[in-house]
């Protein structure tokens, strides 16, 4: 785990006068699937752009496997499959073509061709779909042809841009399990401005806005709570919370539903619980307050952007 | 890598109605100027015998066959070319390209090479015509061939202007007028030129015309040949470089 996949320093991209990319770094270690989030027009797209080779940076640079993208990059991106937001798909050709083509283009040797297309196709529920043409299908399965074409030469990094957008709820709940699944072998980076998302499928979040990286955290501490709600039957007097020794500080929300402060609270879940039963309080709802992706997203974007993240987000 | 890209370009022509269309109407065409040729000759046959080394059927049907093709060609090359490159473009397919293994080199030589195969094809179609007097009636095959070679270096010369025009613009509607313009502009541009005066050389060396029309008589000559390679060679060039920038700015 020394070494990461792709190692990205201080990139920078101007477009005219626009400062669209400012000093981003990127890191992405085997089996991380890093969830790039940002208001629209953040800079997410071009970043990944960036790191497959599609734009080139204005500054900065681009490791990948330790192979230099702007030094040697027809080595570099034999390690890249890339789902840019809008698939780029051939609609006069049929799906077995077109994913024989893009083996082809990422120099796919010619025997293997035909298993590694049949593994794509697997991967992404397209078995029954090669010799229709692309144009034909629905928007749910060129997506699908798009994600097919990312992965079919197993790269090591797959970059997906907004992999989700336009699919029905329950092609989305297969994607992001499709994603789950390569995300134990490959490194993976997702964009996305869907919060819920992120919080299913990531282990890491870095949160762009206005260019900047603004927040890089794993899930695992942004999971870490403090903060847990208890719902009992019965009233009860919040000091007697109190006298638990996890507990630092107790806000009763209303009646019988209170918030309690403390540090590393999980670990204590099942001590309160047995406190609460032991008294005979009735204990109704035990749950930990897990800090919320959008609270931070929110905070850290700007007011005028707020409003279309929440609508987004619901 | 060249050749699959070259592949991809001719399959996709031929999956679409366009080629077939293109292919079907040029036979129409050609087919009766061709008869329209040979029609004359018969009717000049008895002249022609009295004249002492009188033009052949190669002068009086196939040259002229191959002349007429050209301005055929004209209109229908800047429609082949034009998606080239704007098409992947507005599909979003050029950023697969972009993030595959291959050099904007590759990509440029790949499409070029896609068209030209087609073009290559067309000639073929139109060759078999001529050829087919082969059984009743002596070719002059030197002259035949050099009519080929000035078609296939026409096209070669067309493509690569069309593919850069298509590297230009978004949209493959523009790139077709900008190529038919410039082509256009430079078969008359020797019309200036009609005058022997140093500008017209000029313009006579500028001009497409000028440079096949020997070829069509049987004369190859090497400066008319790389009249078309340079060509060739600055637009594939600058189609590499337009590419190149693409990336660079947006």
């Amino acid at each position: 785990m020394s070494n990461p996949l792709l190692n990205a320093q201080h990139l920078h991209r101007y477009y005219a006068d626009t400062h669209a990319v400012n000093d981003v770094s990127i890191e992405l270690k085997q089996g991380d699937i890093l969830g790039l989030l940002g208001p629209n027009g953040a800079g997410k797209t071009s970043c990944m752009q960036m790191l497959c080779g599609v734009l080139a940076p204005s500054g900065g640079e681009i490791s990948i496997k330790g192979i230099d993208l702007l030094d040697r990059p027809n080595q570099a991106k034999r390690h890249i499959g890339y789902l840019p937001d809008k698939p780029p798909l051939y609609n006069e050709l049929s799906v077995d073509e077109y994913l024989d083509f893009s083996a082809r283009l990422r120099q796919v040797e010619r025997k293997q061709i035909s298993s590694l297309r049949q593994q794509a196709k697997q991967h992404c529920g397209l078995e029954q779909q090669g010799k229709r043409l692309i144009g034909h299908l629905s928007k749910g399965y060129q997506q699908r042809v798009g994600i097919a074409q990312a992965i079919i030469h197993q790269p090591d990094i797959i970059i997906l841009d907004e992999p989700t957008v336009g699919l029905d709820p329950i092609q989305i709940r297969e994607i992001r399990q499709l994603i789950c699944a390569l995300g134990e072998n490959h490194g993976i980076i997702l964009s996305t401005h869907i919060l819920p998302e992120v919080q299913a499928v990531c282990n890491r979040v870095q949160i762009i806005h206005h260019g900047k990286s603004v927040f890089n955290e794993s899930m695992q501490t942004l999971k870490q709570s403090d903060q847990l709600r208890l719902r009992l039957q019965q009233n009860i007097d919040p000091s007697e919370l109190q006298s638990l020794h996890a507990i630092s500080s107790v806000q009763a929300l209303n009646e019988n539903l209170f918030l309690l402060s403390g540090n590393q609270l999980e670990k204590h879940l099942s001590e309160i619980s047995q406190h609460c039963v032991n008294k005979g309080w009735g204990l109704l709802e035990i749950s930990l307050q897990e800090n919320s992706l959008e609270q931070i997203f929110v905070k850290l974007s700007s007011a005028d952007t707020q409003q279309h993240e929440k609508e987004d987000a619901a | 890598m060249i050749f699959t890209l070259a592949l991809r370009e001719l399959r996709s022509l031929f999956l679409s109605p366009l080629a077939w269309i293109i292919l079907a109407v040029i036979q129409i065409i050609l087919a009766w100027k061709f008869l329209g040729l040979i029609e004359l000759f018969y009717s000049l046959q008895p002249e022609l015998i009295k004249i002492k080394s009188a033009p052949g059927v190669t002068d009086l049907v196939v040259a002229p066959l191959f002349d007429f093709s050209k301005i055929i060609l004209l209109i229908i090359c800047p429609l082949i070319t034009m998606k080239l490159i704007s098409e992947e473009r507005q599909n979003g397919t050029l950023h697969l390209l972009f993030s595959s293994p291959v050099t904007m080199t590759q990509i440029v030589l790949g499409k070029y090479l896609g068209a030209l195969l087609f073009f290559c094809l067309i000639i073929l179609q139109i060759s078999l015509m001529p050829l087919s007097l082969l059984l009743g009636a002596d070719l002059d095959l030197g002259k035949f061939a050099a009519g080929l070679l000035a078609q296939f270096l026409n096209f070669a010369a067309f493509i690569a202007l069309g593919l850069y025009m298509s590297s230009l613009s978004r949209q493959p509607g523009s790139a077709a007028v900008a190529t038919y313009g410039i082509l256009i502009m430079l078969w008359i541009i020797n019309v200036a030129g009609s005058a022997n005066t140093g500008e017209s050389n000029f313009f006579n060396y500028l001009s497409i015309t000028h440079h096949s029309i020997q070829m069509l008589r049987g004369i190859v000559q090497t400066a008319d040949i790389a009249y078309f390679l340079l060509f060739s060679f600055v637009f594939i060039v600058l189609s590499i470089r337009q590419l190149d920038a693409q990336r660079l700015q947006h």
